[in-house]
């Protein structure tokens, strides 16, 4: 279905669901790369946003640079502003991985309430800084003057970008599931079960932890990179914390500890949130009790309902 | 006396006003069944912390096959082969039986920085798993979520996970705690069965299992070991009788030896 809906939205003569669904898979990668550490790997984390919004500012920055004229960066080494997507959204990736290698080594020495407390706090600096980057706009954010360039794919045409995001977060997932029951994923697993007794086997739990906070983290960075090609624009409010809220709560609606449940969690809060947003602009009153009722009574989210007893993935 | 496997000198440990270990000392040869028992509040599971690597003492010097790990982290004293059990059942309950037994396999193992392969796929793990499951009798629950198993059949995958390593030193945390009458005779076979396998340091309360067992005792009395030796020395000393008001409990192990 997901592979026709270009096609039924041209028949449809609604071309704007195009975008609306490449969005969706896009916040399906991130939630996916959350849920690696938060349903897989026992981390709750509240500032997953920051590198969902790292990797988009790569993006921008290069552009704008590319566009500019102007050298990123002259001085120790000279870095030109790019706008090929082969090299500006792996360096989206690596630099989201970097950011979050800094902030898991230092964030997971603590655990629980500390743990979702320091995260938080990582973010908001991140938001705050980016906030006060009057080059890039500061609070306003920067626009991308175009989307970045694949050879042989013409990004610019949504229906192509859409498919591209499809591809993206397709092979995400399978990435995602081989490394769930690898033995990299049963050390992740076990962690979040029982880290005590994990370390007691001769794991040492943190490294395995860690490594793992930076796939999700790159995850989200290569979701971030898309993001801002799809919207062509990019604010500091992409990495503030109530982004990696509605994130998280993508992970929680569909399902924790799933892989399709994140997908199935962000298409339904944002066509929630699409449709309300056409009746009242106050969306969020309706949509908050509908949250607590998918908690209360659909502990396993909305994939958990739908696959019914026979769901797995650990 | 054959050298001694694992050996504890003069161990302290404080919690505020608790001493918990104080002076605490301990020889447990090759190949031996070694007891430690003592009253509640004895200072048995602080004793046994210290030596799995979760607490730190404050003084004293643990040895492990001639090597001093006093200082090393628990995952590091489990690689070179001291395993332990835990009182509290820990298994993980989301994983299958088979899972759970195959990352006890993995963690000694080489490393499990391997992102692609399914782990029950790597040869390693499957040559493993087999035996692993034969020998606590869980061949036939291999697939099942560990969360589903009868509280005995969770404490034989309990010590089946610590046996995966094929270990030097068993640490076992009170097994029979919560056990039925029948579960403890399970268990004491088992027990039996794997001390021709491995040195076992046993911390228990039932003193029957205990005199059943143990090759050698050590009394632990406010965090002191008290006294050392056979079941019959054991039995006999007064230090011992003085200690567990009563006998009642001496008496017990002693009428089923």
């Amino acid at each position: 279905m997901l592979l026709a809906l270009p096609v039924l939205a041209g028949m449809a003569d609604e071309p704007y669901l195009v975008s609306l669904f490449s969005r969706i898979l896009i916040y399906a990668l991130a939630a996916v790369s959350l849920d690696l550490m938060l349903g897989f790997g026992g981390m709750v984390s509240l500032g997953h946003a920051a590198f969902f919004g790292v990797g988009a500012y790569v993006v921008c920055i290069l552009s704008y640079h590319a566009f500019d004229g102007t050298p990123f960066l002259s001085w120790p080494i000279h870095i030109d502003g790019q706008q090929s997507a082969l090299v500006v959204w792996p360096t989206a990736v690596l630099l989201s991985a970097a950011a979050a290698a800094v902030i898991g080594a230092l964030s997971l020495r603590t655990s629980g309430m500390h743990f979702i407390m320091i995260t938080l706090a990582f973010a908001q600096m991140l938001y705050y800084f980016f906030v006060s980057l009057e080059a890039y706009g500061g609070d306003d954010g920067i626009s991308l003057f175009a989307r970045n360039t694949v050879p042989g794919i013409d990004l610019g045409d949504d229906r192509q970008f859409y498919y591209l995001c499809l591809a993206a977060l397709t092979v995400f997932i399978f990435f995602s599931w081989r490394l769930v029951y690898s033995r990299f994923g049963m050390v992740i697993r076990g962690c979040r079960e029982n880290e005590r007794r994990m370390k007691s086997l001769g794991f040492a739990t943190f490294r395995y932890r860690l490594v793992c906070f930076i796939i999700a983290g790159a995850g989200a960075g290569l979701a971030g990179a898309l993001i801002a090609n799809q919207t062509e624009y990019v604010s500091p409010g992409l990495m503030h914390w109530t982004r990696s809220g509605e994130i998280l709560v993508m992970v929680l609606l569909g399902g924790m500890g799933t892989l399709f449940g994140p997908v199935l969690g962000a298409a339904t809060l944002l066509l929630v949130e699409e449709l309300l947003s056409i009746y009242t602009e106050h969306w969020m009153v309706y949509l908050g009790p509908f949250l607590i009722l998918v908690v209360l009574f659909a502990k396993r989210g909305i994939y958990g309902w739908l696959a019914g007893g026979s769901a797995k993935h650990g | 006396m054959a050298e001694s496997l694992l050996s504890v000198h003069s161990l302290f440990k404080r919690f505020g006003a608790v001493q918990a270990s104080n002076g605490f000392s301990l020889e447990v040869a090759r190949d031996e069944l070694h007891a430690l028992i003592g009253p509640n509040g004895a200072g048995k599971t602080t004793a046994l912390n210290q030596l799995s690597g979760e607490l730190e003492p404050d003084r004293g010097e643990i040895y492990f096959n001639g090597r001093r790990i006093t200082h090393l982290p628990a995952h590091r004293r489990a690689r070179r082969g001291l395993a332990r059990s835990y009182q509290i059942t820990s298994v993980f309950d989301r994983l299958t039986v088979q899972e759970n037994l195959s990352l006890a396999i993995q963690a000694h193992n080489g490393h499990s920085f391997r992102f692609w392969r399914r782990a029950v796929d790597d040869p390693v793990i499957q040559t493993a798993i087999a035996p692993a499951l034969a020998r606590v009798g869980l061949a036939e629950r291999a697939d099942i979520p560990a969360a589903n198993l009868s509280h005995g059949e969770k404490r034989q995958l309990e010590v089946g996970m610590a046996l995966a390593g094929y270990p030097k030193l068993l640490l076992l945390d009170e097994p029979y705690a919560g056990m039925g009458p029948g579960g403890a005779v399970e268990l004491t076979k088992l027990i039996r069965r794997l001390k021709a396998d491995v040195t076992i340091l046993l911390v228990e309360h039932d003193m029957r299992a205990v005199f059943a067992l143990a090759d050698r005792i050590t009394v632990l009395v406010y965090g002191e070991a008290i006294a050392s030796g056979s079941p019959e020395e054991i039995r006999n000393n007064p230090l011992v009788r003085q200690a567990y008001l009563g006998d009642e409990m001496l008496e017990q192990g002693y009428g089923d030896a």
